[in-house]
């Protein structure tokens, strides 16, 4: 009978990642508000920042840190297979079309 | 397949070696059924995510938010990652078979994750009754010349997208405080899961959307009790695990939704 996940029970690591949670919203805030980068680079830098929070949450408190390393990589790698598929199924269509000039939505004249 | 059952349980009665295979995935089955599930509805999120960043990307997005969304969303964003802070406690009670503290845990997400749902229902009405909206929407009273009534008619795709995604969302959020109230009071959740839902038809407004959208409540109710009457049972730490995974998906998929939804979307 395999028992529920065993791991380090050490709870001051949770509260870490928590902390470490808020920090990288508190940025991701700051990088947004304050418009820092133009809007492709900042998607890409808003993307990674929340690539690691996610890697945190699952790692973390979803525990797939501590499970078995066929579980770990059978799951990572299906899902981001599918999302590299779906990536190379949208972007090169989004880069094929030109943005009309800024403020001015679709439908509407310059 | 019935022989092999048969086969299986004569061979654990007599002790032969092998009765308790291990595992492939060293899990119970109820786990890497709720991962393979998360799995796949991080397709979903992930095919409307791609969708909203090929239409940011596309189109001379809007940037409408100003600061009061962003602090409401920022704090918003706190309520759940907190909310996954005290899954994880329910968790470790759970696993000390601490029920009165398992319970407690749990019941503090839900207030985390209520908080977020009550605080997400008012950013709603509020851009709504600004003029954001969708054809499927009811209408507010008077002809709307706001900054977002215009861009519901200039961008719709604008629109779509904050209320596709954030409904999707919204919905597993409620779903998930429903389950994690199923897992804490079992069938004394139900007639409270009924008073709210009552309570939540009768206050909010016959021109808001959540008049309607409470219905997800009474479904809730529903499901859970069919679920409740047709297999009464304690949960143990197993389930409260399984239940975790799933509320920290929720949180999971809020991390990308708020930077693309809000962040990306702030008036400069």
């Amino acid at each position: 009978m395999h028992d529920v996940a065993k791991h380090d029970d050490s709870k001051g690591q949770y509260f870490w990642v928590w902390g470490a949670l808020l920090f990288l919203t508190a940025v991701e805030v700051w990088l947004g508000y304050r418009q820092v980068f133009e809007p492709v680079r900042m998607l890409q830098v808003l993307l990674l920042l929340s690539v690691i929070k996610s890697a945190l949450i699952i790692g973390y408190f979803m525990h797939l840190k501590f499970e078995k390393a066929i579980m770990r990589w059978m799951l990572v790698i299906s899902v981001t297979g599918c999302f590299v598929i779906m990536y190379f199924f949208f972007f090169p269509d989004a880069d094929r079309v030109k943005p009309p000039p800024s403020g001015v939505g679709i439908g509407q004249k310059s | 397949m019935a022989d092999a059952t048969l086969q299986h349980n004569a061979a654990a009665a007599h002790g032969v070696a092998g009765e308790y295979e291990a595992p492939l995935f060293g899990a119970y089955s109820k786990k890497v059924g709720m991962w393979l599930f998360l799995a796949s509805d991080s397709l979903t999120f992930g095919a409307l995510l791609f969708a909203f960043s090929y239409n940011r990307i596309y189109t001379a997005w809007p940037t409408p938010f100003g600061k009061e969304s962003i602090i409401n969303a920022t704090i918003m964003t706190a309520c759940l990652l907190s909310s996954s802070l005290t899954m994880v406690m329910a968790v470790f009670a759970a696993q000390r078979h601490d029920s009165s503290k398992t319970r407690l845990w749990l019941l503090a997400t839900m207030v985390f994750g209520t908080a977020f749902i009550v605080l997400h229902g008012m950013e709603w009405t509020h851009l709504i009754h600004e003029g954001l909206s969708l054809p499927a929407f009811p209408k507010p009273a008077g002809q709307l010349d706001t900054e977002y009534a215009k861009i519901s008619k200039g961008v719709p795709q604008f629109a779509a997208t904050f209320f596709g995604l954030t409904a999707m969302h919204m919905l597993h959020v409620t779903i998930g405080v429903i389950y994690l109230g199923v897992v804490a009071l079992r069938k004394w959740f139900l007639p409270i899961l009924g008073v709210i839902y009552i309570g939540a038809y009768f206050a909010i407004p016959a021109d808001n959307v959540f008049h309607y959208a409470v219905h997800a409540l009474l479904i809730g109710l529903i499901v859970s009790a069919v679920i409740l009457f047709l297999k009464p049972k304690d949960y143990d730490a197993h389930d409260v695990e399984v239940s975790g995974l799933y509320w920290h998906f929720v949180d999971l998929v809020w991390m990308f939704i708020f930077p693309l939804v809000y962040l990306m979307s702030t008036k400069i």
